[in-house]
């Protein structure tokens, strides 16, 4: 009845301290083991060579071409999966019609399918012997082992993110401020501008962040729709695998901080953002 | 099955539910405790039922000291206000809980759990699940659950408070003709002064962590022991008074009081203690009608009485009523027919 | 609207079609004889098993962790709780370059395993230790709310109905996190047989032996074989989205199973 006794421990409702530790232990034993360990062995390995070979590994000019082609997928693919993402997310949570669940489904498909399947379309697509490949050549266009492939096949494994986070929040939050622009003499534009944008701004930074450090940490699309051709169609993740073949240990795991700085970075962003944005519901 | 608690004291961090609390309940008795939230009445439960330990102090049943048993071990029956069944089982599987975690053979289960439900009326709803029952139904079930494993004492806490006005009504004549039936000794708790007079043989009320009044509901009613109690049951209009010789004096007014006593302090009237006449008479107070509305048996007045100082409510039953024709506006003499004075609690 | 639908279709529909239209051009028979060749079937073992082991344990660790973080404080929760979602968030060939590091027998944990004769890299181990690590924040992100939700009222119930806590544990919290430990145990095996990056590192990929079924598409594109990279695309695409519907109906079980009382 009080907040106050709810939030005292029930004594017929836990645990003796030592299962409670047992359990604890087993959790965070687990966790340390397989997320923490490896994390830092990439650290210590980038850094094995003192900082001066780790500043060489990542200032190497195939390292920064992987890092500007990675750099302009994502910033090619993001932007129009947000357009997409919104879109979709503002008829599905506005209209009802029919095919709307099929929709729902379909934008999760990319989720369900393999990396590997999803750059190998493409290749069917576009490849040398892919549908509408040798017209393509044939006219001088360059998709597969090119930039055009991996922005596809970036596009396509971070379709849905965007997507995903703004329906629930969108359905959630209803039409009826919308309704009371229109009515106030709100352009379509202003209405948009002015109520919808404030009100999904933290459910669309959080789709955003997660759309854009998947899209710079895809490897297994990517990987067979750029032919992995150093320096030329190589992202960052392709040129880790490229050193780690060429044995050119203690550089693979520079390169690979750089994602873990990408990806961490990423997490921090997400929780901050759903913070705020659990604050601003 | 007799209570006793003794000297019972409970704290939150910095916040006493309980302080030094001592308590009797006879066998059979149905006792409900009455109190604002906050008051400690769910703790006091919540400690007999052994889902709380006290700080200091003991509860027994039947002589047996219970600081030593487990809330599993001690065989109480003990209803949430929420219900809290358990929604993956069946309706029938929840009432036999306490005899599935007991062993008992499945002819008995099946036996005492068809009779549990003809108890409360719901045979027949055996395969249902919980989301699929109304409100007044779930809680009925919560009880027949509770009631499973035969327990010594049966606690419940403000069972009906989720439930809307109509249902809750219902509950409640149901819940005494059920105790008048089993005569399990009941402990019931409520912020609702009119559930706990309807249900319960006895009235415990509490306010914060102590006990303030116990007595039959026409006891404390009629004679509240302190102020507190006269305020939380039922309305009352209240005056700061001055005291000289077995009288009180109120604004420009002086009313006869039933406890002699000097110097300033509060005077207590309860609505339907008040009179209204269209004459004047003796000691009679001028006033004004402001409103008047129809309240279940009879007529609430709201009243301005300028020489008293301030507002006041008088109610009235629908005879006086119609004899009276009140409208607002109207000027009438009001006298009060008792006034209740209580020795300051600091 | 409408362009919801085109972008639809020109990023995700018309390429997956392709694939059918590529599958399309085999008979069944071909289809049949690529599908179930000796190579395909030991991927489909290996690929299968693994992530069948893996999100096995997952369900096991995933929902310990996710009961000591909604029922227990203790220091570091909140840094526990952020290091759940680190698979999430890593890009997989760091995952996997990162864990074949530990666990090469001159690693942080492989220096352990190696004199005991437990080879963990370039191993189906090695593959299902991957798989762990990438499908375990899906058990614990739908175990974790489902267990947030469970009213203390209802354990309490079950104690002074005369339950012990082992009975309350498996005949009240227990049944009502089935479905979600089902639903994450899906979730990570959807996952992980599709997954590539961070398997590859470590899985040394010999054939019939540590050869996951992408990789075996991917070695099949690479030699120019389109249809047989098809033909075990499509087994896997028809894997997954029974993995999908399974997915879907859990988690309309899941939400009946919970049917709010209110």
């Amino acid at each position: 009845m009080l907040p106050l006794e709810r939030s005292i421990p029930r004594a017929a409702t836990t645990e003796p301290t030592w299962v409670r530790r047992i359990i604890i232990g087993l959790g965070v034993g687990f966790l340390l083991l397989f997320v923490v360990v490896p994390l830092a062995t990439v650290v210590i390995a980038a850094l094995s060579h003192g900082a001066s070979a780790y500043g060489r590994a990542i200032t190497d000019p195939h390292a920064l071409r992987a890092l500007k082609l990675t750099l302009i997928a994502a910033a090619i693919s993001v932007p129009l999966n947000l357009v997409f993402g919104v879109a979709a997310a503002w008829a599905i949570a506005r209209f009802r019609f029919p095919g709307r669940a099929l929709l729902i489904t379909l934008i999760d498909l990319p989720l369900a399918v393999s990396p590997v399947i999803a750059g190998m379309v493409f290749v069917l697509l576009f490849g040398a012997n892919g549908l509408i490949g040798p017209w393509l050549a044939a006219n001088g266009v360059k998709v597969i082992f090119a930039l055009p492939g991996i922005v596809l096949a970036t596009t396509f494994v971070t379709f849905p993110y965007v997507a995903r986070e703004l329906i629930p929040l969108m359905e959630a939050q209803g039409h009826e401020e919308e309704e009371a622009a229109l009515v106030l003499g709100a352009s379509p534009w202003q209405m948009f501008t002015k109520i919808t944008l404030p009100k999904i701004k933290w459910g669309l930074l959080y789709g955003v962040v997660l759309c854009t450090a998947r899209a710079m940490g895809e490897f297994g699309a990517v990987s067979v729709v750029s032919g992995n051709i150093r320096g030329r169609t190589s992202t960052l993740p392709l040129h880790v695998e490229i050193l780690y073949n060429e044995y050119e240990y203690q550089a693979a795991f520079a390169v690979a901080s750089l994602l873990v700085i990408i990806g961490i970075g990423s997490l921090i962003a997400r929780r901050l953002i759903a913070r705020r944005k659990k604050e601003s519901t | 099955m007799t209570i006793s608690v003794r000297n019972i004291t409970k704290r939150f961090g910095t916040f006493t539910a309980l302080n030094n609390v001592s308590l009797d309940v006879p066998s059979g008795e149905l006792v409900a405790l009455l109190g604002p939230s906050g008051s400690g009445k769910t703790s006091l439960l919540r400690i007999l039922s052994g889902l709380e330990q006290p700080d200091q102090g003991t509860a027994f049943l039947d002589g047996t000291d219970l600081g030593s048993q487990s809330a599993r071990q001690r065989n109480v029956g003990l209803v949430f206000q929420h219900y809290a069944l358990f929604r993956h089982l069946d309706v029938f599987e929840n009432v036999a809980f306490a005899l599935r975690v007991r062993k008992r053979p499945e002819s008995e289960v099946q036996t005492r759990v068809k009779e549990l439900l003809q108890l409360v009326q719901l045979e027949g709803l055996g395969r249902r699940m919980p989301s699929q029952l109304s409100g007044g139904q779930r809680q009925r079930i919560a009880l027949a659950r509770a009631l499973a494993a035969r327990p010594r004492v049966l606690l419940l806490d403000e069972p009906f408070g989720a439930l809307d006005a109509q249902v809750r009504a219902e509950l409640r004549g149901w819940l005494r003709r059920l105790h008048d039936e089993i005569h399990l000794t009941t402990v019931f708790v409520t912020h609702d002064q009119d559930e706990a007079f309807e249900v319960a043989d006895r009235v415990v009320v509490m306010d914060h962590g102590k006990i303030e009044q116990v007595g039959s509901p026409t006891e404390v009613f009629e004679h509240p022991a302190n102020d507190f109690v006269m305020r939380f049951l039922g309305h009352v209009n209240v005056f700061e008074a001055s005291f000289e010789a077995g009288r009180a004096r109120v604004g420009e007014v002086f009313v006869d009081v039933d406890r002699p006593g000097d110097g300033h302090g509060r005077l207590y009237v309860r609505p339907h203690e008040v009179d209204i006449a269209r004459s004047s008479s003796k000691d009679a107070i001028a006033a004004r009608v402001l409103r008047v509305t129809p309240l279940g048996a009879g007529l609430k007045i709201e009243l301005r009485a300028p020489a008293l100082g301030s507002n006041l409510r008088a109610d009235i039953d629908w005879d006086r009523g119609t004899a009276l024709a009140l409208r607002d506006g109207d000027d009438v003499f009001l006298s009060l027919r008792r006034a209740r004075v209580f020795a300051q609690a600091a | 609207m409408g362009y919801t639908l085109v972008y639809l279709s020109l990023i995700v529909l018309i390429p997956l079609a392709t694939l059918a239209l590529k599958t399309a051009e085999m008979t069944w028979g071909e289809l049949w004889t690529i599908a179930t060749s000796d190579r395909a079937l030991a991927s489909y073992k290996i690929t299968f098993g693994a992530s069948f082991i893996a999100a096995t344990i997952n369900v096991v660790f995933g929902t310990l962790l996710a009961w000591a973080l909604v029922r227990y404080r203790f220091p570091g929760r909140g840094i526990v709780d952020a290091l759940i979602d680190v698979p999430f968030a890593l890009p997989t060939a760091v995952s996997g370059l990162a864990l074949t590091a530990v666990l090469a027998p001159n690693g942080f944990i492989g220096q352990f395993l190696e004199p005991l004769g437990i080879k963990a890299v370039f191993s189906p181990l090695g593959i299902t230790l991957a798989l762990v690590f990438i499908g375990l924040p899906f058990v614990v992100r739908t175990v974790q709310p489902v267990l947030e939700e469970l009213e203390p009222e209802v354990e309490e119930a079950a104690a002074v109905l005369g339950a012990s806590r082992a009975q309350t544990l498996w005949r009240v919290i227990v049944p009502p996190l089935v479905p979600a430990m089902l639903t994450g145990f899906a979730l990570a095996f959807a996952r992980a047989i599709g997954e590539y990056g961070s398997v590859v590192f470590i899985a040394g990929n010999k054939q019939f032996e540590t050869e996951i079924t992408p990789l075996l598409i991917m070695s099949r594109l690479e030699a120019y074989d389109y249809p047989g990279a098809t033909a075990l695309a499509l087994v896997m695409l028809l894997v997954s989205f029974t993995m999908l519907l399974a997915i879907n109906g859990l988690g309309a079980w899941t939400r009946r199973r919970a049917g709010h009382i209110t």
